[in-house]
């Protein structure tokens, strides 16, 4: 092939191709014609399922801001919940009884994105430099610490409310109608969660394109230097510590603007949301669904929420019509499952289910035995 | 002064058994560069195992002695937490040992899932309590009081890091040992069978590990399938504080967390105590009056900070630790 | 003089523990040239091009790089200032296709930062274009073009060295540093490394060069450097340093008849 239509095909690893085929065209058009009408078909199973919906395109959203500092850049970090808690607090302390101030969604949540993003910078700025797992480590403890500090700034001052939580936090309001009652739309029923679910897809979207576009940008490219050979990155000129910073401040965003949608849609927030636990589900959504792939990791995210989902919904019937009783709880079945899930991943497919063709070709060499290269 | 003393004495006593726990860590990571993040999980199922055993000794028609009941329990712990340690590292981490670092973490954090789901569902959701097998006669030590059991506590673990130590400086193992965590390519080259290594620092450290989880459950009295996570982490604070992958290091570390963590929750009280300011809130004015001129910005219950806050600062300051050497890189 | 000269190093000194790796190390580059940098192994050749790349600290003296010192600058900002390398054990981005390699090292001559990255505009959209075709043309500098999307692990050995060539100079340096380009050439591959060289002198570059490949350093190189145990030993043209009796003796083992005839 010569220079020049070389050069015309120019395909990136990430797959992508200039210019897009009638057969994508097609896909897309019928995925979003499902993704229409999709919570009018979970809401025949039941509204739960539209509940559940929502929630998936919440952890999508976590899952993908955890993708830029796990996956773009290559920092491990278990500690990311705390965004998520940062935003979520923010949200109910700003529209709820609790201060009794009430701000309306679109003026909170870029607040909480703009805090989060503090506390990332807060977060990174000493810590960066430290090697792949003790930067873990000391960001499960940053985690902990936020989870301790909501636990118990509720004396002498009473911040947060400690364990038991804010409550009866104000829904998103357009035009003074609150998303979570039910009413029609353009002569359409709508439910609640059904009316959220169409606002929480338009951010999805939203947050799915900025990762798009981030990913194929000097900034994008500067990550993957960094993932790739921090030294030979700085030799080329690339200021990693801010770049890297810039990594933890834009995962931090994305998790604060996911909290701050937590708070509402729930109108609940404690701070037992927000353990090492979750920091773990969203890390295991981003592994598991193929780490620094964004088609992967939003799989990796849907399938986390819904699985347990249903899990739960079959494994008590199921024991009952087998045993008679419950001997396990769905919950514990739901925990074990997922332990048991991330053992045999990274035996089996460490590079995620979906990987992209990068981190496949790292981690399989990884595994070959010696002298194979 | 006098809660100088005992804060000290608790902390010594609560440090030992970080530092028994530490040992486990550091030995692991010194070899292999893992963290093994189930680590505490062993801590917890040997206090389940050993509650288990204490309970249906003393459930038996005949009494028998405490001490034997004790020893029958750490006997039994010790056996299940270093065969659940070398499954662990048999099934779970050995495939992955040529595996960037990410997948073995993320193995670790399946293992200690799966194990704490697994205790919950045979030893249940609650808050167990431990029989006081124990007398809990204190002695008066400088106005201090210190227990039989804290004392106990202290020089056993301290005879288990002495044998420790002795294993790992005398005898051919330890060397072995020693010569894998210095390089394991050219150890194995030397005629070292690395897996056994390997299976030996998991072994031997989930065996301290058990007799840790029984002298935390005597001490507080309770158990819960929940308990390794938190222990687990402080102890790998400690193990950081003294210096990754050394030995002395994690019982100089354990110790002097230990002590961090008892003077911290006795004196934070105090020192974050606002009635002392001016420009208080009538409010706030009120409740100093009401408590006594008492009212802390931050109690005991901040304790668990402590650790947190220990392990940033020493990672940020001196990553190396206390006793560890001080690595250049060259490229 | 001081025009032509693009470099001074002045009495550099860098000690590991108990190893002087270099010892008042001083020399200048002039613009335009290729120097050759030689020595036995040990010699302290790459730990020459650590501390002035800013990886290493020197522990004494001090480089002046096109009129300003480089004082404990960080290898970015020695990057940004134009002196550009390449590394003795090859440190491509291995799972990027040589293209991004090569944009990568455009990155310190461009700017769009997070917004542009998310809004995309008119500017970073234009700035972007001129990166890859810039980077494709540096490609076909060097000739690994037909290689432009394969992944960096998959090219061949030889074209892996010209791809990091090619990545240093997407950084658009004034002093392009290479570590042992021709390591693990054949004479094929090393004459066409030649060429390359010769062809970035042309073009106004100047090179620091480390080799071992003697004679490729005395066809190509105006003047050379040789350390030996981290001590300058001589300087001078290809011709010169070649008959030196110190350099042969440090690279042969020959009599060392210095010390031994007394002060």
């Amino acid at each position: 092939m010569s220079n020049a239509q070389a050069r015309d095909q120019t395909v990136t690893a990430h797959g992508r191709s200039k210019s897009i085929p009638p057969r994508v065209w097609a896909g897309v058009v019928l995925i979003a014609v499902a993704l229409a009408v999709l919570p009018f078909a979970a809401a025949l199973i039941g509204q739960a399922w539209v509940r559940i919906l929502n929630f998936a395109m919440i952890y999508v959203m976590l899952a993908l801001g955890l993708n830029i500092v796990v996956g773009f850049a290559g920092l491990l970090d278990l500690g990311y919940i705390a965004f998520y808690a940062v935003g979520a607090y923010m949200y109910a302390l700003l529209a709820s009884p609790h201060f009794n101030i009430h701000l309306p969604f679109w003026v909170i949540l870029p607040m909480g994105a703009g805090l989060a993003c503090i506390f990332g910078v807060l977060l990174g700025a000493p810590t960066l430099k430290l090697r792949g797992d003790y930067l873990a480590i000391v960001t499960l403890g940053f985690g902990e610490i936020i989870r301790i500090f909501l636990n118990n700034l509720n004396a002498p001052v009473n911040v947060t409310n400690g364990p038991q939580g804010i409550n009866l936090i104000d829904p998103f309001r357009i035009d003074g109608f609150a998303l979570s009652k039910a009413g029609p739309v353009l002569g359409i029923p709508f439910s609640g969660p059904q009316k959220y679910y169409y606002v929480l897809l338009l951010l999805t979207i939203i947050v799915i394109v900025i990762n798009l576009r981030l990913q194929d940008s000097r900034l994008g490219r500067a990550w993957e230097a960094i993932r790739e050979d921090e030294i030979a990155a700085k030799a080329m000129g690339i200021n990693t510590r801010n770049v890297k910073l810039l990594a933890f401040a834009m995962g931090a965003s994305f998790g604060g603007i996911a909290g701050g949608i937590f708070s509402a849609t729930q109108e609940f927030v404690s701070p037992e949301s927000f353990g090492l636990f979750e920091s773990i589900i969203v890390l295991a959504m981003v592994v598991l669904g193929g780490m620094g792939n964004i088609p992967g990791v939003i799989l990796g995210a849907v399938m986390l929420t819904l699985l347990p989902e249903v899990l739960r919904y079959t494994m008590e019937p199921l024991q009952y019509a087998l045993f008679g009783r419950v001997w396990i709880d769905a919950e514990t079945i739901r925990l074990l499952v997922f332990g048991l899930a991330l053992v045999a991943i990274m035996l089996l497919r460490p590079a995620g289910l979906w990987p992209s063709a990068v981190r496949k070709r790292e981690l399989e060499v990884a595994r070959a035995p010696e002298g194979a290269e | 002064m006098d809660i100088f003393l005992q804060q000290l004495i608790n902390g010594i006593t609560l440090g030992s058994v970080y530092a028994l726990v530490a040992l486990g860590y550091t030995m692991v990571y010194g070899i292999i560069g893992l963290i093994n993040f189930a680590h505490g999980e062993v801590v917890m199922i040997g206090a389940m195992v050993s509650l288990t055993v204490v309970t249906s000794l003393l459930g038996m028609h005949a009494p028998l002695p405490a001490a034997l009941i004790i020893l029958v329990a750490l006997f039994v712990a010790i056996i299940v937490c270093m065969t659940i340690a070398y499954g662990m590292e048999k099934i779970a981490y050995r495939p992955l040992r040529k595996a960037p670092r990410l997948a073995p973490l993320i193995t670790a954090i399946g293992v200690s899932i799966i194990l704490q789901n697994l205790a919950l569902m045979i030893w249940g959701r609650n808050y167990l309590t431990f029989p006081p097998l124990i007398q809990p006669t204190a002695h008066n030590i400088f106005g201090a009081s210190m227990t039989d059991l804290q004392m106990l506590i202290v020089v056993l673990a301290a005879l288990l890091m002495g044998g420790l130590m002795f294993i790992v400086q005398r005898t051919r193992l330890g060397m072995a040992m020693r010569a894998t965590a210095q390089n394991p390519q050219v150890a194995g080259l030397m005629g070292i069978d690395i897996n056994v290594v390997i299976s030996a620092a998991f072994v031997i450290g989930a065996a301290l590990a058990a007799v840790a989880g029984l002298m935390v459950m005597t001490y507080y009295g309770i158990a819960h399938y929940y308990m390794g996570f938190l222990l687990g982490l402080k102890a790998f604070t400690a193990a950081v504080l003294g210096g990754i992958g050394n030995l002395a290091g994690a019982m100089l570390g354990g110790v002097l967390l230990g002590v961090i963590e008892a003077l911290g929750a006795g004196y934070i009280g105090d020192v974050s105590n606002i009635c002392g300011f001016p420009l208080l809130s009538d409010s706030m004015q009120q409740q100093c009056a009401a408590s006594d001129g008492q009212v802390s910005l931050f109690g005991s219950n901040y304790q668990d900070v402590f650790a947190f806050f220990v392990l940033i600062l020493v990672l940020i300051f001196r990553p190396s630790g206390l006793l560890g050497e001080r690595v250049s890189e060259r490229a | 003089m001081t025009q032509l000269t693009l470099l001074t190093a002045k009495d550099i000194s860098k000690r590991f523990g108990g190893v002087q790796a270099l010892g008042d190390v001083s020399f200048t580059i002039n613009h335009g040239e290729i120097y050759g940098l030689i020595g036995p192994n040990g010699a302290g050749k790459t730990s020459l091009f650590n501390v002035l790349t800013g990886i290493y600290v020197p522990d004494g003296g001090s480089f002046t790089f096109d009129g300003e010192p480089l004082d404990r600058l960080k290898p970015n900002d020695v990057a940004e200032r134009g002196i550009a390398r390449t590394f003795q054990n090859i440190r491509l981005f291995q799972n990027l296709s040589a293209l991004e390699n090569v944009m990568i090292g455009r990155h310190v001559r461009s700017k769009a930062g997070v917004f542009g990255a998310i809004l995309r505009d008119k500017n970073t959209l234009a700035e972007e274009a001129a990166i890859e075709k810039r980077s494709y043309e540096l490609l076909e500098y060097v000739g690994v073009a037909k290689r432009a999307n394969d992944l960096a692990k998959h090219l061949a050995y030889g074209d892996q060295r010209r791809l990091e060539i090619a990545r240093a100079l997407a950084t658009e340096p004034k002093l392009l540093a290479l570590d042992e380009p021709a390591a693990g050439m054949n004479a094929t591959e090393t004459q066409a490394l030649k060429r390359l060289l010769e062809d970035i002198r042309r073009d106004g570059m100047t090179i620091l060069l480390i080799e071992h490949d003697m004679k490729l350093v005395m066809s190509v190189c105006d003047r050379v450097l040789v350390l030996d145990y981290g001590r300058k030993i001589a300087e001078g043209t290809a011709a010169e340093v070649q008959n030196d009796p110190k350099v042969i003796a440090a690279y042969l083992g020959g009599e060392v008849s210095l010390n031994l005839k007394g002060a």
